[in-house]
């Protein structure tokens, strides 16, 4: 049992944390629906936290921990007002593509 | 026990997020990102964060991915179609994330005096957490919560009927 490894570095989890950033922002490059776009945002915003956490463990601060829950309350804030701009949006174009949403103006 | 407990979950979390860019249905792609969030989860309590374990469940799996469900639903978001704009963004895009993986490993990787993470490590309680957000962070929390209410009015102003143009002639749709 002595060689089995009981612990796991913590740049593990922040290349984890890289790795889900990365794969959210190819998420929000290259699909095309404006609702996977906008879950790719929290993906990426979800990234961050994981390496939020694994910081305040490192340095056994529970600020890091803290700054976790507001970036929680700010992207649940954010989810709310961007899905409603969502559906204003559809009501005024019919459509999620974001290729047709292209511009400002009616 | 955390290293097999990390690698499953690690790789629940790469296969959920990888899924999302796969499936071409916005509710697949939600679906999976509720399997990204709840293994987050559990890499949360690993990491000894109880509390925020518990709010990653409540408020994203729950609240926020049951939102974007609902509104997939309820927009009967079809199958997304692929345009010249998704072959510039493959082109352009991909070489720049690419990019930032590689400089975020080679730090990541070269960085110096990082920890380890065990199941013998201290889980942070909550009581602790929460002496310090209603003592020194009382302030922010309380605009946190103001910054939610007008969330909520705005959610509410910008998705009711009377808002926004019909897409054929730019008449106002009047309110019933």
């Amino acid at each position: 049992m002595s060689a089995f490894p009981h612990e796991v570095p913590l740049s593990w989890y922040l290349l984890l944390s890289a790795v889900l950033f990365s794969l959210g922002v190819v998420g929000f490059l290259v699909k095309r629906n404006v609702i996977t776009v906008f879950m790719s945002i929290e993906l990426m915003l979800n990234a961050v936290n994981l390496s939020f956490v694994t910081f305040a463990h490192q340095w056994h601060a529970v600020k890091g921990q803290i700054f976790v829950f507001f970036v929680m309350m700010v992207a649940a804030a954010e989810a709310a007002v961007g899905l409603a701009i969502i559906i204003a949006v559809f009501r005024a174009r019919a459509t999620l593509a974001v290729d047709r949403i292209d511009l400002m103006k009616l | 026990m955390h290293l097999i407990l990390f690698v499953i979950f690690a790789g629940f979390c790469l296969a959920g997020a990888i899924n999302l860019l796969l499936q071409s249905h916005p509710i697949n792609s939600a679906l999976s990102l509720i399997v990204v969030m709840t293994s987050l989860a559990v890499l949360y309590l690993l990491l000894g964060a109880e509390f925020l374990a518990a709010a990653q469940i409540i408020v994203y799996s729950g609240a926020i991915m049951v939102l974007f469900t609902f509104v997939v639903m309820l927009l009967n978001a079809g199958r997304e179609e692929r345009t010249l704009g998704s072959r510039a963004a493959f082109t352009v895009g991909f070489p720049a994330v690419v990019a930032i993986m590689a400089v975020l490993a080679t730090i990541i990787l070269r960085a110096q005096g990082l920890g380890v993470a065990s199941l013998a490590d201290a889980i942070t309680p909550t009581e602790e957490l929460s002496r310090v957000l209603f003592h020194e962070l009382l302030l922010p929390f309380e605009v946190t919560s103001i910054l939610i209410l007008i969330a909520i009015l705005g959610a509410v102003a910008l998705a009711s009927p009377g808002h926004g143009y019909t897409s054929d002639d730019g008449e106002r749709i009047s309110n019933k």
